[in-house]
């Protein structure tokens, strides 16, 4: 046993182990082909009012796929069994509110979100360490993010930030562009105007940066140049970045000469306001109510984040004078007018029957199915924890549990395979995540018998018959009952089974449960 | 070094006839005399496809054909610039090669490569797969290609490798993701997790186990599910006959000698490059090594010589280890980027992206050897080169060198039969 693992098991016996009830919950003992496919707590009236109730219909997932969808999606794990029991207690009719309720006050909420989101505006990399801190940026954002500030006031502040790196975290926006091998000090006006054209507006109008568009397109050399003079004069001082006279200067294509080149907008100019210093400027242009394209590109990157695929194929390209889906649009123009509240934003969505759509089942009226997608490697990583433990991992757990978790993920999601920016294009499996979940260290020692931390041993212990522990492993690894061929084959395999041997069969339950499809792809 | 003449050269003629009438019309007076006096050809004693396979030496980011292989000494378009005098008369490589030096009469060059995208992602998507970027259709790149027109062989570890990829790496478009490349980090480090952490029945246990989780999420889906989308299953039983292999030896270059892995270089594309001898030792058919790092549009000699110097002593060792195993006659090796540099230099000391006239190192496996192939415009301002090679000419040409018809039709999942190649095979 590590120290750290000491550690841990001394903060989870301070703690108080009070989670045995958890798996004694004989109320929901039943199997998923018997009939909770809609959950059903009958008790509870039905109302109109409530966008998950809807007439039995096959084509929707059961309640429990969509909390599994949903805690996935903004808290990058699967739900815990203590949440899964917190979720059927409550009447039916309230579960959609509530659930993301208790994901709103959840700290993994902000900082899932926020690393998703900062993927897009600074990318993965470290950078320029002297004078850019990634993790700065994606921890303010994820303040920002968990205190529901309206997402055009994040924005705002990243484009005009000032002052030092380290005390105002969205300065790093600017200065992770700055290259140390340039002779150029300061943020790199290029680097920037792409990141603000694809990240904010969904525009991919970097690719003029050296010449015009080749494939007739709209986009001139120069309007990317003029997008890039607003950010001429972001210059580093002593006092961190400041902003200066500086004039943006560049030489374009089968010109003599550099020229200054004057700061405009691509498009929609007249929403450009004339007072303010240029990025100011910039920022209530790109975030202007009638800037539609702002408020697409964000409807598209919070649907990429909830179904793991955006709604418009690609996540920072929706044209600009072609029409894009009604439903984008319904959606841009609610996010607008509630101010850009991103929690209203995931309540509409998670709203939409497209969210609650199954992902099985063939004749679905020529409607689409919910997308399977792999789970991006941390959120494998985070559920393969998430299952090893009954209680919620990381709501309130001390920091240490918290380090040991990212130190885990590290190792894991390298080998698993980060798709680094392009993390919602869609991709199959491969070998090296199917040999890291079989033979990797992460799922050996979160399920080998361990009767303090792991919860494939405590199950096996404290569960009162064999299907009960059945029961409560597919709930906390698969968020479903078994069906009744799979709690037949596993009583089978638990049947009389004693301490070594049954922490053994209980393993090899989690690493069947762990290995399979279902586990390792958004459904 | 002498060359050993394995092959009988074929063909040496065939294409000068074009080449002559198109200089003449463009009035190329700056042609260089081994341009002129050299076509294109393959050697084609091995032209059936048994045992052969490709290597591509993928440099990311765009390598300056001026501080390479096509240095212009006599201009000013890189100053200061070293040249060396290699084994091919009268040709010249830029400094920091040396070691290819007399290794260039197993190999040929061709100056004269023409992309049509000047984009980093569009361009290596144009090289890799010899297609334009098409929103209708993901093309696969070569080495899918490969994979999927020849047989597997008694392979149990994967055909198509990719060692240090960059974000795009080789892929298997249309023909879908069985064909995509097994990437892989340095191979300084085993191939991690290939032990299982059981005995071998409870190893079936499980595998049985797993069987009966998989059928109650299959249950209701599309039958096609794991062959056409997830590959989960797929990717399982590849891996357990990995597990079970002992070719997965030949990604342990740690059991190569030490004085065979210093010849490679202490970096991680040397590592790559023995690694990738190994594979294709072994049987496996396509590996492609990323060196990445060649965009250099700030400070251009600084960052492609370090480059070089990663580069030159892996390239040669590769080049020297396959000939002397005598593996280079069915080996191709490809060594290139998705575009080169601009002739002249920008006011940051760097070069910008140039895809009109770059070069491509090839060798092996049928290819011409000692040949330079095309001229650039010594004075940098023509996009026009000598001998212009299109890049889906290249992919034809290794593609007949592996035994294929390039003009063979695929049906693609949208029902439009496309082409292995729409270029020309280079004669």
């Amino acid at each position: 046993m590590s120290r750290l693992n000491y550690m841990l098991l001394w903060l989870m016996l301070s703690a108080g182990m009070s989670s045995w009830w958890l798996v004694e919950h004989r109320a929901f003992h039943r199997t998923a082909d018997s009939g909770d496919t809609h959950s059903g707590s009958d008790q509870h009236p039905r109302t109109e009012s409530d966008p998950w109730i809807q007439p039995e219909d096959e084509n929707l997932a059961s309640d429990l796929t969509l909390f599994r969808r949903l805690c996935l999606g903004l808290t990058g794990t699967i739900p815990s069994l203590e949440w899964i029991r917190t979720f059927e207690s409550w009447p039916h009719e309230t579960r959609l509110n509530n659930t993301l309720q208790l994901i709103f006050e959840d700290p993994r909420y902000g900082d899932y979100m926020a690393e998703r989101f900062a993927r897009a505006f600074v990318g993965v990399e470290n950078g320029p360490f002297l004078v850019y801190r990634r993790r700065r940026l994606v921890d303010d954002l994820s303040e920002s993010i968990q205190s529901n500030q309206p997402y055009d006031r994040i924005v705002r502040e990243l484009i005009t930030a000032q002052g030092v790196w380290t005390s105002h975290p969205e300065v790093n926006f600017l200065t992770a562009t700055i290259d140390p091998n340039n002779d150029k000090e300061g943020p790199d006006e290029v680097k920037l105007a792409a990141r603000v054209s694809r990240a904010f507006l969904g525009v991919r109008i970097d690719c003029v940066q050296c010449h015009d568009d080749m494939f007739g397109n709209r986009w001139k050399q120069q309007d990317f140049h003029q997008l890039a003079s607003f950010f001429a004069g972001a210059e580093m001082s002593l006092t961190g970045l400041v902003e200066s006279e500086k004039p943006y200067e560049y030489r374009y294509k089968r010109k003599p000469e550099t020229e200054v080149v004057p700061a405009t907008v691509p498009f929609l100019p007249e929403l450009l306001p004339q007072e303010g210093t240029p990025r100011e400027r910039l920022a209530k242009w790109v975030t202007h109510p009638e800037n539609l394209s702002f408020a697409r590109t964000l409807v598209n990157r919070v649907w990429a984040i909830m179904f793991n695929r955006p709604l418009l194929e690609q996540v920072d390209s929706i044209p600009i004078d072609e029409p894009v889906p009604v439903l984008m649009d319904q959606l841009a123009r609610t996010t607008i007018d509630h101010g850009f509240d991103l929690q209203h934003l995931i309540r509409t969505i998670a709203s939409t029957e497209a969210f609650r759509r199954t992902s099985s089942g063939g004749e679905t009226d020529g409607k689409e199915l919910f997308p399977l997608t792999r789970l991006r490697p941390e959120q494998v990583a985070g559920s393969i924890i998430q299952s090893a433990s009954l209680e919620t991992v990381g709501v309130d757990s001390h920091i240490l549990s918290r380090i040991i978790r990212v130190l885990q993920q590290g190792e894991f999601i390298q080998r698993y395979g980060d798709a680094g920016e392009a993390e919602f294009e869609a991709r199959s499996g491969t070998i090296p995540q199917r040999l890291t979940l079989m033979n990797g260290k992460l799922v050996h020692e979160r399920t080998e018998k361990n009767p303090i931390l792991n919860a494939a041993t405590r199950i096996g212990f404290l569960a009162t018959d064999d299907a009960t522990a059945i029961e409560t492993a597919y709930l906390t690894v698969l968020t479903r009952r078994p069906t009744t061929d799979e709690l037949n084959h596993f009583k089978k395999r638990l049947s009389g089974t004693h301490k070594d041997a049954r922490a053994n069969a209980m393993q090899d339950l989690y690493w069947a449960l762990l290995n399979s499809t279902e586990f390792a792809w958004n459904h | 070094m002498k060359p050993l003449n394995l092959h009988q050269c074929a063909g040496c003629s065939t294409s000068r006839r074009g080449f002559l009438k198109a200089s003449a019309a463009a009035g190329m007076t700056w042609l260089s005399p081994i341009s002129q006096s050299l076509a294109f050809s393959a050697e084609n004693d091995l032209n059936h496809s048994e045992g052969k396979a490709v290597i591509l030496l993928w440099l990311a980011g765009g390598p300056s054909q001026l501080e390479t292989f096509d240095p212009h000494p006599h201009s000013d378009l890189a100053p200061g610039v070293k040249v060396v005098n290699t084994s091919i008369p009268d040709y010249q490589l830029a400094g920091g090669l040396e070691p290819l030096a007399d290794l260039m009469d197993q190999v040929s060059v061709i100056r004269s490569m023409i992309s049509l995208e000047g984009d980093h992602e569009r361009g290596v998507y144009h090289i890799k797969s010899g297609y334009r970027p098409d929103p209708t259709v993901v093309h696969p790149s070569l080495g899918a290609i490969i994979c999927h027109e020849l047989p597997k062989g008694a392979v149990e570890i994967p055909n198509h490798i990719s060692i240090l990829p960059n974000q795009w790496p080789a892929r298997g478009g249309y023909l879908g993701a069985r064909f995509d490349a097994f990437q892989m980090g340095d191979p300084a480090d085993p191939i991690p997790d290939v032990t299982q952490r059981v005995d071998e029945e409870r190893m079936q246990r499980r595998l049985e186990s797993l069987d009966v989780v998989e059928r109650a999420f299959l249950a209701g889906r599309d039958p096609e599910l794991d062959l056409l989308q997830t590959r989960h299953r797929a990717t399982i039983n590849e891996a357990l006959r990995m597990m079970r292999s002992d070719q997965v030896k030949a990604f342990d270059i740690q059991l190569a000698a030490q004085a065979e892995r210093a010849a490679y270089g202490d970096t991680a594309f040397g590592r790559g490059c023995l690694a990738a001898r190994r594979l294709i030792e072994t049987g496996v058919r396509c590996v492609e090594v990323t060196l990445d790092g060649w965009d250099s549009h700030v400070n251009n000699r600084e960052t492609q010589a370090k480059r070089i110097a990663t580069l030159a002593p892996a390239l040669s060792a590769l080049i020297r280890d396959l000939k002397d195993r005598d593996l280079l006659r069915r080996t191709v090796v490809l060594c290139g980027g998705e575009f080169g540099r601009t002739p002249r230099i920008n006011p940051l000391e760097g070069r910008d992206h140039w895809p009109h006239g770059f070069s491509f190192l090839v060798a092996g496996g049928g290819f011409a050897k000692g040949r330079v192939i095309g001229a650039t415009d010594p004075a940098g301002d023509s996009k026009e080169p000598d001998h212009p090679v299109r890049v889906a000419d290249l992919h034809a040409t290794v593609q007949h060198l592996l035994g294929l018809d390039p003009e063979k039709e695929i049906i693609t999942p949208i029902g439009r039969p496309l082409a292995l190649s729409d270029g020309r095979v280079l004669t």
